[in-house]
């Protein structure tokens, strides 16, 4: 039953509190004093950027992880990885744009050798590249042994990059939400706002995986299907 | 599995000592590449020794696709990677055996372009003499890397287009640490953080490797 | 050795490869000490019938064990078990052929001193340092069998051995096989024709189609 109400709800719920988050961040928010509108992009940009680097990718990684163990070895991780993987790209374009749009009026240039991203960006290779090394491999085990190796791996080096980019130079605003003492930064309707646009993003991640992986089960099943009459005309060359 | 590892590096060197594909192929193109990075600076920069550490490392990153390429390729055929196969081989020692050849390979390659680094960009020869423990850790680093990106993209017989796209992004830390302290030996400058990330993307890549490397085996 | 009886049992086999049947749906039995061709036209599925007893690929399904290993099992320890000699060549080429032997050799944990032996066995002793590459297609599979003598497996699995060997290296390989039968082993050899020894008198099964469609013994 709960499951059933999750999956009905799921879709309406992320489509209202998406429109909540853009109705609430370009009209009822007031402008940011010093940054002005364009402090607006505090309202997608973070958690666009939590559901690319973190949510997904976390996904992504723990489902790599259980596939690669032997006890929760199933290609449904593998279906989860790939489709996790697969909204992680978009998602981590999204960042790129929406921080690029931020950083044209903000650094004037569309593209600063900034730690995030630069590392956002590295990011994006690796989810191609797992991606690509899907596409390469026809076999379904080979296939889903290598992808999970390589998704673990970059998750890996996600700090790895993180800290050698940030080392290297940054130019990133501060974190803009929290003081350094864990304080918030922002109050009232804008962070009311902030927090309505992680539940929506969330939400959204969830439900694109979903859609994403249904996709994955039906072509599975059509694969099957077609494996099948394979293997009958395969036989048949045995008898004739 | 060291017992593996030690086979498994003398018989990948022995097979580079015969094939001389490093001498006559890699290192000339390892060479060519430092001189077209000079000449891509133009004539005003391509004496400056501060491009000097980044354009060797990027050389190094474009050398290394090549010796990982080849550290798959002679494993051989199907039927030699089948034969070798039922040598119940323990696959950690097959990657650690794998990646010390390759640091090898890379470690000797290193050694003449950082001569060539010397000799056309002008890199300081004290600066780049103390610059090479960062070296060794380094590449040590990107063989071990390259060892598990050569495997999973296919040993050999897969596309050779894959390589590129799946380890370049795993390297760019590696680039980033390389230059820093090659640059930090050079003009001074603090090196420990440098250190770390070469460091821990060495200990990272041969624990993933030595636990991992027989999941890319049973492919 | 403490190997199990290496008797193959399979089971409507599958194996599956790239969406692909290769194998689809092979029930055999193979006696220990027994010799075994494989026949069949290209594509029949000779090779990925040796490969699947040689634990190189998976069974997608069905059932089966080799040497008394699960096909569903450890593949790692069954490879152990089994040797394999492969048409296109099983060592590497830049190496000489006894570095090929030595490298075998310490990887199996045996004396490096059988090496000489196994050369002259296959009549290779005069060839011992010449590269593998510039061996010719008998004197190859003759490396190729002495990789196999150092290895003493349980189960043989030879993939096409006679494809361009002259009579006289057909019939090396002929007596070299009886001995290796005769000394208790399992031999499962594929090959276009059935063998045309007169010395041998193995089972012939043949397959088409990914099936076993005849079996004369």
């Amino acid at each position: 039953m709960m499951k059933l109400l999750s999956q009905r709800l799921l879709g309406p719920v992320t489509l209202v509190l998406l429109a909540l988050t853009f109705w609430l961040g370009l009209w009822v928010t007031p402008p940011d004093k010093v940054q002005g509108n364009l402090a607006r992009l505090l309202y997608v940009h973070p958690a666009i950027a939590w559901v690319a680097l973190y949510l997904s990718f976390g996904t992504a990684t723990i489902a790599s992880a259980l596939y690669l163990w032997k006890r929760s070895r199933s290609l449904v991780m593998d279906r989860v990885a790939h489709c996790a993987v697969e909204v992680s790209l978009v998602f981590i374009i999204l960042t790129l744009i929406t921080g690029s749009l931020w950083g044209r009026p903000t650094w004037g240039v569309w593209w600063a050798w900034d730690a995030r991203l630069t590392s956002t960006a590295i990011l994006g290779v690796f989810a191609v590249g797992y991606l690509a090394i899907r596409r390469a491999n026809d076999d379904v085990e080979q296939r889903a042994r290598r992808s999970a190796v390589v998704a673990i791996l970059a998750a890996i080096n996600v700090p790895i990059i993180h800290f050698s980019v940030q080392w290297w130079k940054t130019l990133h605003q501060g974190a803009s939400v929290f003081t350094p003492g864990g304080n918030f930064k922002v109050h009232g309707i804008m962070l009311t706002t902030l927090f309505i646009s992680l539940a929506a993003f969330t939400l959204l991640f969830f439900w694109l995986l979903r859609a994403r992986y249904r996709v994955e089960v039906v072509r599975d099943e059509r694969q099957r299907v077609s494996l099948d009459e394979a293997l009958a005309q395969r036989r048949r060359e045995g008898v004739h | 599995m060291i017992r593996t590892a030690l086979l498994v590096a003398a018989k990948d060197l022995r097979i580079e000592r015969r094939s001389r594909v490093l001498l006559w192929q890699v290192l000339p193109f390892g060479v060519m590449a430092l001189v077209l990075s000079g000449l891509a600076l133009g004539p005003t920069h391509a004496g400056h020794s501060s491009a000097g550490p980044g354009l060797f490392y990027l050389v190094m990153l474009l050398v290394a696709l090549l010796m990982i390429n080849r550290s798959q390729v002679i494993e051989g055929t199907p039927g030699t990677q089948a034969s070798v196969a039922t040598l119940g081989l323990d696959p950690a020692g097959v990657f650690l055996g794998k990646a010390l050849a390759l640091a090898v390979e890379l470690w000797l390659t290193g050694l003449v372009l950082l001569g060539g680094s010397v000799l056309v960009l002008h890199t300081a020869l004290v600066g780049t003499l103390s610059a090479l423990p960062s070296v060794v850790v380094t590449l040590g680093a990107l063989a071990a890397a390259g060892t598990l990106y050569g495997a999973l993209s296919g040993g050999g017989q897969g596309p050779a287009t894959l390589l590129p796209v799946l380890s370049l992004p795993a390297f760019s830390p590696l680039l980033i640490a390389g230059e820093r302290s090659f640059s930090a030996a050079l003009h001074g400058g603090g090196l420990w953080r440098w250190w770390l990330i070469s460091l821990v993307a060495l200990v990272a890549y041969l624990g993933v490797g030595i636990l991992l490397y027989g999941v890319l085996e049973e492919s | 050795m403490s190997s199990p009886s290496p008797e193959v049992t399979l089971r409507d086999a599958v194996v599956l490869v790239g969406g692909f049947p290769l194998l689809s749906g092979v029930n055999l039995d193979l006696a220990a000490s027994s010799l075994t061709v494989v026949t069949g036209a290209n594509g029949a599925g000779k090779t990925s019938l040796l490969r699947l007893l040689a634990g190189l690929v998976t069974l997608t399904s069905g059932s089966g064990a080799v040497a008394g290993v699960d096909l569903k099992g450890d593949l790692r320890e069954l490879r152990r078990r089994v040797g394999w000699l492969g048409h296109e060549g099983s060592f590497y080429d830049d190496l000489s052929a006894s570095e090929n032997l030595t490298f075998a050799a310490t990887a199996l944990a045996r004396p490096t001193s059988e090496v000489a032996n196994v050369l002259e066995r296959v009549g290779l002793a005069s060839r011992a340092t010449t590269s593998a590459k510039q061996l010719s297609a008998g004197q190859r599979r003759r490396l190729g069998l002495a990789w196999l003598l150092l290895r003493r497996p349980a189960l043989w699995l030879l993939d096409e051995p006679y494809a361009s060997l002259d009579d006289e290296g057909r019939t090396f390989f002929d007596h070299l096989i009886g001995d290796v039968v005769a000394s208790g082993a399992t031999v499962v050899v594929s090959a276009h024709d059935p063998l045309r020894s007169s010395s041998l008198a193995p089972r012939t099964i043949t397959l088409a189609g990914g099936l076993v469609v005849a079996d004369r013994s």
